[in-house]
C-alpha cells in the first residue's frame, strides 16, 4: 500500500520539499455553508485536563464533517473580548456538537468553565474537511494533546468505507491525552505516547509514526505546529500523502480579516499567504512551508509588492 | 416622525433608510469596512448582501501583495490589532474575479483603493472606470500598515490632496470618490478641507489608529510588523470626536463615518455626529451578520425616536 496515494492526485516521486512532485492536492472546500446560531450547552464533562462540551447543535451537527471547526463568542454579552474562539469539531450526532477545550488564555477558561442550560453562540462548521482517500486505503492517524479529539469522527468515517485505522495519541503528560477511549473503540488499538511517560511510551509521538509509517497509505494529524511538521516531514520522506490540521491565531475564522495566513503551496506550484481559516485548517503536509511560518519568503506570491525580492 | 404600530418590528420599520455616497443612491445606510469583509463572498451565507448599503472592498493595489508575515493580530481590550499589510489580488484579479462575482449578483461594490504614488491612484481608478457593480471608490491615503517608505498621505494635507485630485479626475464622472481619512493627525479638519477642496465626494472616517503591544514573555512586540492598527470598539470615541469635528467644519461635506460600531446605538451616535452612512468593520469578526443587525437596530432606534427618515437623523446632535 506504501506509496499508493489513491484519488489524491498525482503518484508520490518520493521526494521531500517544494520541488519534487507534491503527494497531496489541497483539501476541497466542505458541502455544506456554515450558520450561526445560539445553542444550549447540554453537557460539560471534564476529561482530564480538559473539559468536553455537549451542544444541542442540529444546524452545525448535520453540516459537519470531519477536521472543521467551530468559532464561539466569549465572555457574554459584554464581554471585552471581540473574537472568536475557534475550536475543533470533536464529534457531531443526533443534533449534538462535541467539543474538547483546553483552557488556556481568558476566552478558552470562559468556554471551559460553560454548565449545562448556559447558551453559547456559535459559528459553524467552518473549515474545509479532511479529503478521504480512495475506500480501504489504509490510514495512520496522529493527534497530540487535544488534537486527538478531532480525529474521532474521521476516524469513523474512514473504517465505514473500510480502511484500517491505525490512531497515535501523544501529549505532554497522561491527563493531556485525548479521546483514547473513542478512538480504541473504532480501530481495536491505539499507540500511546507521553513526554513524561506517565502513561504509554516516553517520547514523542514520532516514535510511533516512524514505526506505523510503512504500513500506511495515508496521515491524518492534528496537534502542535511543531508536531504536524515532523509528521508532515516523516510521512512525505516516505513517500506517504499526508493531511494536517493546522492551530493559527484566527481573528474571524470565516475567511474575511487575512489573519490566519500561513505561506501554502497552491495546486500550480506558487506559493501564498493560505487563509487556515477557509483554505485550511486541513492542508497537504507537503504543502505547508512550517521553516516559513512567520516568514515573508521573496518566492511567495505578491512579496515583491511588499519589497521583498529575491538576492 | 408617525410610527403606525409602538412595537417595532424587524424589517418592518417605518424609518425611510435610504442614504446616498455622494449622488450614489444606496437602501441602506450600513456598509462594511474595507478589510473587514474581504471581498464579500464569505459573508453570503450570513447575510443578503444585495440588502446592505455596500460591500467595501479590501484596498486594492495594482499589483497582487503577500502582505505581511505572521503573526498579523493581537487582541485587545475592547478592540484588536491588525498588521496585515493589505494583503490582496491586485487590481486585475479584483477586476477579473472579485467584481464580476459581485456584480452578477447585484452586490453594490464601493471599491477600496491603495498605492504608493499618486499616479498608482490615478491608475487604480482609470481601470475601475466603468467597472460593473462598482459604485463608487473609497481611497485609502490612511492605511498605516504599509511599508511605503513612511509616506502616509493622511497625515499630510498637501500629499492627501495630490492624491484624491489625482483620482478624482481619473475616476469615472459617475463614481463618487471618497477620501478615508486618519485619526492619526494633529488636526483632522484641516486634511479634511484640504482633500474636499481636491475633489473628494465624501469623506470616510476614520481608519485605525497606529498601536503596539508587547508580550511580555518574549519581551518583543507580538506583531510581526511591530505596530498596528487599532480597530473595534475601543477606538469608537475617538472615531465619534472626528466625525464631530468635520461635520461641525464643512456640514455639507457627506461621511461614511466608522470606528468601533457593533450595534444600532453605536451607529446613531455617528448618524447623530453627522455622518449620513457608517461602515461596519471589526465587529463582523465577532458577528458575521454585525452589517444587516447593526441596519435593523438602527432603525429601530431612529423610529423609537420618532424620526421618519435616516435622513432627518444627520447631524442632529449639532441643531
Ligand atoms: C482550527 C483551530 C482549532 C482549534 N481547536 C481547539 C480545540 O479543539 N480545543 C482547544 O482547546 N483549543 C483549540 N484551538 C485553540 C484555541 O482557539 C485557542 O486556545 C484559543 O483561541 C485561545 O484563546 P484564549 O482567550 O484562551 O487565549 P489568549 O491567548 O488570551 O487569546 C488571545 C487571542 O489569540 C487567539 N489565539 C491564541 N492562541 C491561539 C491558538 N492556539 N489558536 C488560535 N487562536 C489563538 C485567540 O483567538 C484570541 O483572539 C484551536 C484553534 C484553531 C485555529
Ligand atoms: C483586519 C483589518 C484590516 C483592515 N484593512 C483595511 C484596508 O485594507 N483598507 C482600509 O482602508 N482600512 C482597513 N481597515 C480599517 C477599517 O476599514 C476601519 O477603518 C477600522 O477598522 C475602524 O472600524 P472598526 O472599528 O469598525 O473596525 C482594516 C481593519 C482591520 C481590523
Ligand atoms: S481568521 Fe480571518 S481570514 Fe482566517
Amino acid at each position: 500500500m506504501r506509496g499508493r496515494s489513491g484519488h489524491f492526485g498525482p503518484s508520490p516521486s518520493g521526494q521531500s520539499g517544494h520541488n519534487g512532485r507534491l503527494l497531496t492536492e489541497p483539501a476541497p472546500v466542505a458541502a455544506r455553508p456554515p450558520v450561526q446560531r445560539v445553542v444550549e450547552v447540554v453537557a460539560a464533562r471534564p476529561v482530564g485536563a480538559y473539559v468536553e462540551l455537549t451542544l444541542a447543535a442540529p444546524d452545525v451537527a448535520e453540516r459537519a464533517e470531519p477536521g472543521q471547526f467551530v468559532a464561539f463568542a466569549v465572555g457574554g454579552p459584554t464581554s471585552a473580548m471581540l473574537l472568536r474562539r475557534s475550536i475543533a469539531i470533536a464529534g457531531a450526532a443526533n443534533g449534538a456538537v462535541t467539543v474538547v477545550v483546553a483552557p488556556h488564555g481568558p476566552g478558552s477558561t470562559w468556554l471551559a468553565g460553560l454548565r449545562p442550560g448556559d447558551a453559547v453562540d456559535v459559528v459553524g462548521p467552518l473549515g474545509r474537511p479532511f479529503p478521504l482517500p480512495a475506500p480501504g486505503t489504509p490510514a495512520l492517524l496522529v493527534g497530540g494533546g487535544y488534537g486527538a479529539a478531532a480525529l474521532v469522527g474521521l476516524a469513523a468515517r474512514l473504517r465505514e468505507r473500510g480502511s484500517r485505522v491505525v490512531p497515535v495519541v501523544g501529549a505532554a503528560s497522561a491527563d493531556r491525552l485525548c479521546s483514547v477511549d473513542d478512538l480504541g473503540v473504532l480501530a481495536g488499538i491505539v499507540w500511546i505516547t507521553t513526554d513524561d511517560g506517565s502513561e504509554g511510551r516516553q517520547g514523542l509521538v514520532t516514535v510511533a509514526v516512524e514505526e506505523q509509517l510503512p504500513d500506511a497509505g495515508v496521515v491524518y494529524a492534528c496537534g502542535p505546529m511543531p508536531m504536524l511538521r515532523a509528521v508532515a516531514d516523516l510521512a512525505t520522506a516516505a513517500g506517504v500523502p499526508s493531511y494536517v490540521a493546522v492551530e493559527e491565531a484566527m481573528a474571524c475564522g470565516i475567511g474575511v480579516c487575512m489573519t490566519c495566513v500561513l505561506p501554502v503551496v497552491g495546486s500550480d506550484g506558487r506559493t501564498r499567504f493560505a487563509r487556515s481559516c477557509t483554505e485550511g485548517p486541513v492542508f497537504g503536509g507537503d504543502r505547508v512551508r512550517f521553516a516559513d511560518v512567520g516568514r515573508l519568503r521573496p518566492d511567495v506570491v505578491g512579496a515583491d509588492a511588499m519589497g521583498v525580492v529575491a538576492p | 416622525m408617525a410610527t403606525t404600530s409602538p412595537i417595532w418590528l424587524p424589517g418592518e420599520t417605518p424609518v425611510d433608510m435610504t442614504t446616498a455616497l455622494g449622488k450614489a443612491e444606496i437602501p441602506s445606510p450600513v456598509l462594511t469596512a474595507s478589510g473587514c469583509s474581504a471581498f464579500g463572498r464569505e459573508l453570503e451565507p450570513f447575510v443578503d448582501l444585495t440588502a446592505i448599503g455596500a460591500v467595501v472592498t479590501k484596498s486594492v493595489q495594482l499589483r497582487p501583495r503577500s502582505g505581511r508575515p505572521t503573526p498579523r493580530m493581537a487582541e485587545t481590550p475592547s478592540g484588536m490589532l491588525n498588521s496585515i499589510g493589505l494583503q490582496g489580488p491586485g487590481i486585475d484579479g479584483l477586476l477579473a474575479d472579485e467584481l464580476p462575482w459581485l456584480a452578477e449578483r447585484g452586490v453594490r461594490a464601493f471599491v477600496s483603493i491603495a498605492g504608493t504614488r499618486a499616479r498608482d491612484f490615478a491608475e487604480l481608478a482609470t481601470r475601475l472606470r466603468g467597472a460593473p457593480g462598482v459604485l463608487g471608490l473609497e481611497v485609502n491615503i490612511s492605511c498605516p500598515n504599509v511599508e511605503s517608505r513612511g509616506e502616509v498621505f493622511a497625515c499630510d494635507p498637501v500629499a492627501a490632496s495630490d492624491v484624491v485630485s489625482a483620482v478624482r479626475e481619473a475616476a469615472d464622472p459617475a463614481q463618487p470618490v471618497y477620501a478615508k481619512l486618519s485619526p492619526d493627525v494633529t488636526d483632522i479638519v484641516r486634511v479634511a478641507r484640504s482633500v474636499v477642496d481636491a475633489g473628494a465626494d465624501g469623506l470616510s472616517m476614520i481608519n485605525t489608529l497606529l498601536g503596539l503591544v508587547i508580550d511580555p514573555d518574549t519581551m518583543r512586540p507580538v506583531l510581526g510588523g511591530v505596530t498596528g492598527g487599532l480597530s473595534g470598539p475601543a477606538i469608537r470615541p475617538v472615531a465619534l470626536r472626528c466625525v464631530w469635528q468635520v461635520h461641525a467644519a464643512l456640514p455639507q461635506v457627506p461621511i461614511l463615518g466608522m470606528g468601533g460600531i457593533r450595534r444600532g446605538l453605536d451607529a446613531l451616535q455617528f448618524v447623530l455626529a453627522g455622518a449620513s452612512a457608517v461602515s461596519v468593520g471589526t465587529a463582523v469578526f465577532s458577528d458575521p451578520s454585525a452589517v444587516a443587525r447593526v441596519h435593523d437596530e438602527l432603525a429601530g432606534a431612529l423610529a423609537a425616536r420618532g424620526f421618519a427618515t435616516l435622513c432627518d437623523a444627520v447631524g442632529y446632535a449639532h441643531r
